[in-house]
């Protein structure tokens, strides 16, 4: 392994021990490389893949969290996503909606770009922006123990968390889910119960 | 007839008819009696937002979890939208929204002109139906129509909210 992603997770083991066992939790990945991870992870209806909408991964997972209250909801996006959205860290954090769950998958690089360095590598701490922001429970995962604990507390949380896995930056092959976003809506939806 | 000061209450009435459970907002002088109307009903979700964008990502999650929702904004907002806007269309999410115009009748302030003036095209070119009210009296007419193409047809819609019907913005006191 090399110097960087030495005492990294590997993105992929990262997720699918997220979901392995998800009981009824409602995942929402950001653009790019968490949308391919949570593919690769095993499809599911109660996956809305964001295709696009760069920075709207948390954004689109408070409007879900907010409907529905009875339910767990966890955003997994990369460093570069949620830099792009980091008002909405703000605009979530005095809401507090206690289902919710924003997971940053953090490499330090923009991986679907060509792995040119983000702002988190030069620095910027985005588990310490969440707790600015109002977030009471900002985990640091860094290794097999901590992950295995936070798949557990994915299933009861019970206020809003933020979550930082280091991930290594690497670039698995890409497995890519469906892209019809009618469909993704309605199937997701149905699965709810809700009319497609 | 609708006086000026009740137009607000006549939005505020069009989004309790249509079930809207969640208004995103970027706090705006014409839209504060609308916003008050909001933080004071204990049926809808206020979202204040940090920038008018994340309120369309809101809509789209608020639709997944089976609630409706609405973006009030100014029209400076409707810029920094215009790549959110891809998520409500690639998805046909229904979207609406009621915008206070700036940089049109009476403005003051010459930097509220160049997003202000093209709103309208911008907007249409995002395909959302555009209606807009000039006096009070044409704003439950244009806010009901738009409830019913975002709601009805699943697709976006703005309500354009004439500077007239806001009045000058007091510059100095």
């Amino acid at each position: 392994m090399d110097p960087v992603s030495e005492g990294r997770l590997e993105r992929r083991a990262a997720m699918a021990a997220l979901v392995k066992d998800r009981g009824d939790l409602l995942v929402v990945p950001g653009l790019g490389s968490t949308t391919w991870d949570l593919a690769a992870a095993g499809d599911d209806d109660r996956n809305f893949y964001l295709w696009g909408a760069m920075g709207g991964a948390a954004m689109v997972g408070l409007g879900l969290a907010l409907a529905q209250p009875g339910r767990r909801v966890a955003v997994v996006t990369g460093d570069g996503e949620m830099l792009m959205g980091l008002g909405s860290l703000a605009t979530i954090g005095i809401q507090r909606p206690a289902n919710l769950a924003i997971i940053v998958f953090d490499n330090g690089v923009y991986g679907e770009t060509g792995m040119q360095p983000s702002h988190t590598q030069g620095g910027v701490d985005l588990a310490s922006i969440a707790a600015g922001c109002g977030f009471r429970t900002c985990l640091d995962v860094r290794d097999e123990t901590a992950l295995t604990d936070l798949a557990g507390r994915l299933k009861t949380f019970s206020e809003m968390l933020f979550v930082r896995v280091q991930i290594a930056p690497e670039e698995p092959p890409r497995v890519l889910p469906l892209r019809d976003g009618i469909e993704l809506k309605n199937r997701f939806r149905a699965a709810l119960g809700l009319k497609a | 007839m609708s006086t000026a000061i009740e137009w607000p209450d006549r939005l505020f009435a069009a989004l309790q008819r249509a079930d809207v459970r969640q208004v995103g907002y970027v706090p705006d002088a014409g839209h504060s009696r609308l916003i008050e109307r909001c933080r004071a009903d204990a049926d809808i979700r206020d979202v204040a937002l940090t920038t008018e964008e994340e309120g369309v990502a809101l809509a789209a999650g608020a639709w997944l979890g089976g609630q409706r929702a609405a973006l009030l904004m100014q029209s400076s907002g409707v810029g920094n939208c215009i790549n959110m806007f891809s998520l409500a269309r690639t998805c046909r999410f229904p979207l609406l929204m009621f915008i206070t115009m700036r940089g049109e009748w009476e403005e003051f302030n010459p930097w509220q002109v160049p997003m202000g003036s093209i709103v309208d095209p911008v907007l249409k070119l995002c395909e959302a139906e555009v209606y807009r009210a000039r006096k009070p009296d044409e704003v439950e007419g244009a806010a009901e129509r738009a409830v019913q193409t975002v709601f009805g047809d699943e697709r976006i819609a703005a309500v354009l909210l004439s500077q007239e019907l806001i009045g000058k913005k007091v510059w100095t006191k």
